[in-house]
């Protein structure tokens, strides 16, 4: 499980964005996941519960938005979510594809207190 | 009163951020390097171990060992002839720029033409955190089963070249080959595939000779 640095990076950039803006405490968290990006909500939570403890962001609560895999025909340009393990364009059975949503493993905004 | 703060930022980008500059080292060193990737048991190490046998006299290598804990492929790399050196992660699941960054100074890499860094055991996590490599290899061997691909496709889809282990085994295994290069295909269309035995031998040369060609052209 690599959680744990992930939630190190995540208090990390958090702070070093509150704390220009006079964050007296931060409130909340806005995390955007892919569904590809190999990551799970509550182990973060419980790590983030562990290593934000004696900072403004130790209350902060965290907010996951999960973005689903979104693929791109390359031979007919038709988008779509692949079901199960088939990954094979529905519209016309074409094996090549772009990913065009789901690798996405940001933070997107944080909630602060002044 | 509470304010909003768009952020934007990659989460793991302080990862990133050390993997340019490790590239950085092995850029200004001359030094081509190669992260293997692959389950436990695979054959990280015994491809490490061919491939430093059959360059030796033809490159000079060094290899750098993920693993949990233990010092033993780092021995075995070492008993092959490369300079070796182990990193123990103590519990990490995977490589990343930090770990690597901080073992780099343990070799003199200005003496190396390619550096092997075997990743530990692992389909999932390895292939989130990039490294600074020039070229990411994943090994994927028979009796895994051919659908891998399917069941974990981020190993499969960021890699430059791929290494099918223990064809001598294609017999006596349930491994159904068009079904396993479909699934890669799908995932990383044209991506270069080795099929080869470090047990045989059989297919080594084809490999040594890619890998001795990726070292030269960026030389």
């Amino acid at each position: 499980m690599h959680e744990l640095s992930v939630t190190e990076s995540l208090l990390e950039i958090a702070l070093r964005h509150a704390e220009p803006a006079g964050a007296k405490r931060i409130l909340a968290l806005h995390i955007v996941v892919g569904q590809l990006s190999s990551i799970v909500d509550d182990s973060v939570q419980f790590y983030w519960d562990i290593v934000a403890r004696d900072t403004i962001a130790e209350e902060a609560q965290l907010h996951f938005r999960r973005v689903p895999v979104e693929l791109s025909c390359e031979a007919c340009g038709h988008t779509y979510s692949p079901e199960n393990d088939e990954f094979s364009c529905p519209a016309c059975g074409g094996e090549r594809f772009k990913i065009t949503a789901g690798e996405e493993f940001y933070l997107e905004s944080i909630e602060i207190d002044k | 009163m509470s304010t909003c703060i768009p952020v934007v930022e990659n989460i793991l980008s302080a990862n990133d951020r050390l993997a340019a500059e490790n590239r950085a080292i092995f850029d200004k060193a001359g030094v081509f390097a190669i992260n293997l990737m692959a389950s436990p048991g695979a054959g990280k190490t015994s491809l490490v171990e061919r491939t430093v046998e059959g360059l030796a006299g033809r490159l000079r290598l060094g290899v750098i060992e993920g693993d949990l804990a233990s010092s033993l492929d780092a021995d075995r790399a070492a008993a092959a002839g490369a300079a070796a050196v182990q990193i123990n992660t103590g519990g990490e699941c995977h490589l990343d720029a930090v770990m690597l960054h901080a073992a780099l100074p343990q070799l003199d890499l200005k003496s190396l033409d390619l550096l092997i860094v075997e990743n530990v055991g692992n389909l999932v996590c390895p292939t989130s955190f990039k490294l600074g490599v020039h070229c990411n290899i994943l090994i994927a061997s028979t009796p895994e089963g051919d659908d891998k691909p399917y069941k974990y496709p981020g190993s499969y889809r960021g890699i430059d070249a791929l290494v099918i282990n223990k064809i001598d085994l294609l017999p006596y295994v349930d491994f159904d080959m068009q079904n396993f290069r479909r699934g890669v295909e799908m995932l990383n269309p044209g991506v270069m595939t080795f099929p080869l035995s470090c047990r045989t031998g059989e297919g080594l040369d084809a490999w040594l000779d890619w890998l001795a060609a990726q070292v030269k052209n960026r030389a």
